[in-house]
């Protein structure tokens, strides 16, 4: 795997890249309070009494937030801490309203973990692994919008006090593109695992980046964090920018200052923030309303029972039980939705076709990765919103499978499917689109064809077999698409001989 | 026939369902003695007339209709103003929550209502419960029905329930809900010759309670004698979901087992107690104390709690640490007092805000607590205390192999004036030296009056029990108080 170097006056840098992750947990309910977590919701709507810190309000911790943060942490083979414990971060801002965040500083519930990133999806050597330091559990803060009064903030407290996970890695990253597959990779996890959406542009999932450069072998250099980088692509750019800025400025005479930027994407470059770091005395101190996290052996176990094939596992099944090339077994795990799609197209197709699933298993990974996408593509949707069920996949599928259409024409069929949301033997039916085997109609074509193209039957005979395939597309053409290629194929051989 | 007002719990509930009056009667004569009184104690940031008499009229029809009443039927009392009321004023007594009305009810005050009794009021406090005097407060000091002989001096009542014992002890309320994180329901019940138990740490709900210091608060009933407060605890203890430090335990019935019998019980007696210097009287009452409980059957036992002498700095580092994180939501975003000068931004904002709404004594504790907490002092003054509180515990879990109870004095002196020490936080802070253990231990502890010092004023003696056994305090508590035959009381002078 070639290696990410920045050239600079001064020789090559490497950039070394740490993520820290916020997923927002996917429940109906906040940390500690019963409010709801809804997107979109009109400002102040969904604020309990706890959210918005009224005097002798306590948190009470949201079991199903436990779990997933649980769930998370056994999915990327990280330890769990049977005991873990709330910390209070004090700090004043208009958005905070208890004037803390409750977080796990000292004791956070999941401990060391991993996961493997694949650099190229055809080359099973560009596999490296990413170490993961920590995942603890923390509330979010509300929204302060500064645009709705010329003088003064509005306050939204909806998101004060949702579940957060903070998914920690280590420095392990060394070019943006490992910082994108990192991301893209954990974001596949969490949507496998149902701890998060993982949708960055409604706020679910957030990235601080922490880039550094320093000569190839030698000691880290000081780290700049980017907060809040919302989309995978941002990331990317992130530690492409912040990298050459870096090097740029020690190669000037300047040092970097451990500091917390942001990015501003409509000019892609990242900017000083006001010193966080530095400004702020957290104070962290166990939260006194709060016993510690206990978990027993029941519930982790529950957790594991719980836990679905997760990626990596589901795409080696895919190569080695189903047969799919890498590259598809691949694309297909790349999302839990188009997983969950592929397997119940797959199941589907197996049962019409009364085989099982491995021999049918090629054919529906084919027709979903180089046709399906290409249509949903074209029509600016995606499997989500998909006109097409995996059980009207299957079925037009099985008509193929049948011999009732061909290939070209299932690519008309799935066309006309998108269009009306109709089934495909029904398309077929009234378009009469069905493949004739009918040797008469078959026949009368070729014979046709072969007498106004004499001259290449005497070249066909007289050596330049590949001729052949110029008939039988000849022929399929005279039949509209609907000839049966195999009939065609022998009707033709014994013509032609 | 003796005054309505001279009646305690058991006393008015028993009456009002025998039909010897009504409970409309009773929390008239309350009303009108809390009115009466009101110039001259200050006892209550608000009374609540309306709500007593509401509460009366709705026990008086139960009865009339032959409902079931509850144990607290007909029993009017006042609320500490700590307690989340809804719709009514609640306000730490600050300036920062003034005009502060919660749109929901503290759990302890609901069990309290559903339990039949009424409220007369909120009562005055120390601000945000920090002080033992009473003389915090944002809405004037609480003075105590007592006076020395000849000397019309203002008493302090105790704190920080000084507006619960103040009242208590004047017959305008025959109970009062108090908080207790370092003995402010023990030190003031002790100052004004009533009784008061704080319970187990996670006995009562915390939620709807302004929060001082999360770890130690707890609250508590306070009331004219042991079997009072026993009553009244039933009703305000029991498990609470929304409170994560709540004890999943059911209530016992602590009334039905009041025994003051001590045969078999053993007594300990902590040598670290005696100090240097202690008050005479107080020495003497503690004696007392001793004699009567060998008297009432129990063997007394010398026992050692080797880390009494941390207790208070301990003390003094965690609450104020918990306090300052805790009392960081009053910024004026939300609710509450808001200062905004003038071109203010949001710093400003927060600086005046808590600049005008806290009093001195908040403020000293939030500085403390944000130092204590801060990088670089983090380990040597709060993790250091947190390692000595489990030392203290510890202390008293060995010392309860060997005694069922602790006997102790409550406060190490009779009530001073107002003034007296308002002046050196320090000298005010050691009022707190014999109650503040067992709330860093999150034990039991009961004060009950003993008698009289040579000023004539009230001196209380505490007992303090294993964690969950309310009932060993609460007998210790009967067989101190059948032998004190404590009937002093303040002469009405208001």
């Amino acid at each position: 795997m070639s290696e990410y170097r920045i050239q600079g006056a001064t020789g090559e840098w490497e950039v070394v890249i740490g993520l820290e992750v916020h997923a927002q947990i996917t429940t109906n309910a906040k940390l500690f309070s019963g409010a709801a977590t809804a997107f979109g919701a009109e400002p102040n709507t969904q604020v309990s009494l706890v959210d918005a810190a009224m005097p002798g309000m306590l948190p009470v911790p949201n079991r199903e937030c436990i779990r997933q943060a649980v769930r998370t942490g056994m999915a990327i083979n990280a330890q769990i801490n049977k005991w873990s414990r709330f910390d209070r971060k004090n700090y004043f801002y208009a958005d905070l309203p208890q004037g803390y965040q409750i977080s796990q500083l000292y004791h956070p519930i999941v401990g060391e973990g991993a996961i493997d990133i694949q650099l190229d999806d055809k080359n099973p050597d560009s596999v490296k692994t990413i170490g993961i330091e920590r995942i603890h559990v923390e509330q979010d803060a509300g929204k302060l919008m500064h645009d709705q009064h010329p003088t003064m903030s509005y306050v939204d407290l909806n998101r004060s006090g949702v579940a957060l996970m903070e998914i920690v890695s280590r420095p392990d990253m060394r070019s943006p593109a490992e910082a994108g597959a990192y991301l893209s990779k954990l974001r596949t996890i969490l949507r496998f695992v149902g701890s998060c959406d993982g949708n960055m542009d409604q706020g679910s999932m957030r990235a601080d980046v922490n880039v550094s450069v320093r000569k190839p072998g030698d000691e880290f250099g000081t780290r700049t964090e980017t907060k809040n980088v919302n989309s995978v692509r941002f990331v990317m750019a992130v530690v492409e920018q912040e990298a050459k800025r870096q090097v740029a400025l020690i190669e000037d005479g300047g040092t970097v200052v451990q500091e917390t930027r942001l990015y501003d994407p409509d000019r892609n470059e990242t900017r000083s923030m006001r010193s966080k770091e530095d400004a702020h005395d957290y104070r962290y101190f166990p939260d006194p309303d709060l016993l510690p996290l206990e978990l027993d052996d029941a519930f982790l176990e529950e957790c594991r029972a719980s836990l679905p094939e997760l990626p990596d596992a589901k795409r080696t099944r895919y190569e080695i039980a189903l047969g799919l090339s890498a590259y598809n077994a691949g694309v297909l795990t790349a999302d839990v939705e188009t997983a969950r799609w592929f397997e119940a197209l797959l199941a589907e197709t197996a049962a019409k076709a009364k085989k099982p699933e491995a021999e049918v298993a090629k054919q529906a990974a084919n027709w979903l990765i180089s046709e399906l996408f290409g249509a949903l593509n074209k029509l600016g949707k995606g499997l989500d919103n998909s006109p097409v069920s995996p059980a009207a996949g299957a079925e037009l599928l099985a008509l193929i499978a049948d011999g009732t259409i061909s290939g070209s024409i299932a690519k008309q069929v799935l066309e006309k499917m998108l269009e009306t949301g109709d089934g495909a033997a029904a398309i077929v039916e009234r378009e009469g689109l069905k493949q004739t085997s009918d040797t008469g109609a078959i026949e009368a074509a070729i014979d046709g064809i072969l007498a106004a193209n004499a001259d290449k039957v005497e070249q066909y005979k007289g050596g330049k077999e590949a001729l052949f395939g110029f008939f039988v597309g000849q022929t399929m053409k005279a039949m509209q698409g609907k000839a049966n290629p195999g009939v065609v194929n022998e009707l033709l051989k014994k013509k032609l001989s | 026939m003796t005054q309505l007002t001279d009646l305690g719990i058991a006393a008015i509930r028993d009456g009002v369902a025998k039909g010897d009056f009504t409970a409309t009667e009773v929390a008239t004569a309350f009303n009108a003695a809390v009115a009466a009184a009101q110039p001259a104690l200050n006892a209550f940031i608000v009374t609540t007339p309306e709500k007593a008499l509401e509460a009366a009229a709705k026990v008086d029809a139960d009865r009339a209709a032959g409902k079931a009443l509850g144990t607290m039927a007909g029993v009017p009392i006042g609320m500490k103003d700590l307690f989340a009321t809804h719709g009514t004023q609640t306000t730490a007594a600050s300036k920062i929550l003034e005009g502060f009305k919660p749109q929901y009810e503290s759990t302890v005050s609901q069990k309290l209502w559903d339990a039949g009794a009424g409220m007369l009021g909120k009562l005055n406090l120390d601000q945000f419960a920090m002080g033992s005097s009473n003389e915090t407060s944002a809405f004037g000091n609480v003075i105590s029905p007592w006076r020395r002989p000849n000397d019309t001096a203002p008493l302090a009542p105790g704190g920080s329930s000084g507006g619960s014992s103040s009242a208590v002890a004047a017959r305008i309320a025959p109970a009062a809900t108090g908080t207790d994180t370092g003995g402010s329901i023990r030190q003031p019940a002790a100052f004004t010759g009533i009784s008061g138990i704080k319970p187990t740490y996670g006995r009562c709900s915390r939620w709807g309670v302004v929060a001082f210091a999360s770890s130690l608060d707890q609250a508590g009933p306070m009331a004219r004698d042991v079997t009072d407060c026993a009553i009244m605890l039933e009703a305000m203890a029991g498990f609470d979901p929304k409170d994560s430090t709540s004890l999943n335990l059911s209530v016992p019935e602590w009334t039905a087992g009041l025994n003051a019998d001590m045969k078999g019980k053993k007594v300990g007696i902590p040598r670290e107690y005696r100090l240097d210097g202690m008050d005479a009287d107080v020495a003497k009452s503690w004696d007392d104390g001793i004699a009567w409980l060998k008297d009432a059957g129990a063997e007394i036992v010398e026992i050692s709690l080797p880390h009494t002498k941390y207790a208070l700095p301990t003390y003094y580092i965690i609450a104020p640490a918990e306090a300052s994180s805790n009392l960081a939501r009053y910024d004026g975003v939300r609710y509450g007092l808001r200062d905004l000068p003038d071109g203010a931004g949001l710093q400003d904002m927060y600086a005046a805000t808590r600049a005008a709404g806290f009093g001195p004594e908040v403020k000293r504790r939030i500085m403390i607590g944000t130092y204590v907490l801060s990088a670089g002092f983090y380990d040597a003054y709060y993790t250091q205390a947190q390692k000595v509180r489990t030392l203290i515990a510890r202390d008293f879990t060995e010392a309860f192999q060997q005694v069922d109870v602790i006997l102790v004095p409550t406060a190490p002196s009779s009530a001073f004036a107002l003034g007296e020490k308002s002046a050196d936080p320090l000298e005010m802070y050691l009022n707190d030296v014999f109650s503040v253990p067992a709330s860093l231990a999150g034990l039991p502890a009961m004060s009950v009056p003993a008698g009289l010092d040579r000023n004539g004023l009230p001196l209380g003696l505490q007992v303090i029990g294993k964690a969950f056994d309310e009932q060993g305090v609460l007998n210790a508590s009967l067989a101190l108080e059948q032998r004190a035959q404590f009937s002093a009381r303040p002469a009405k002078w208001w």
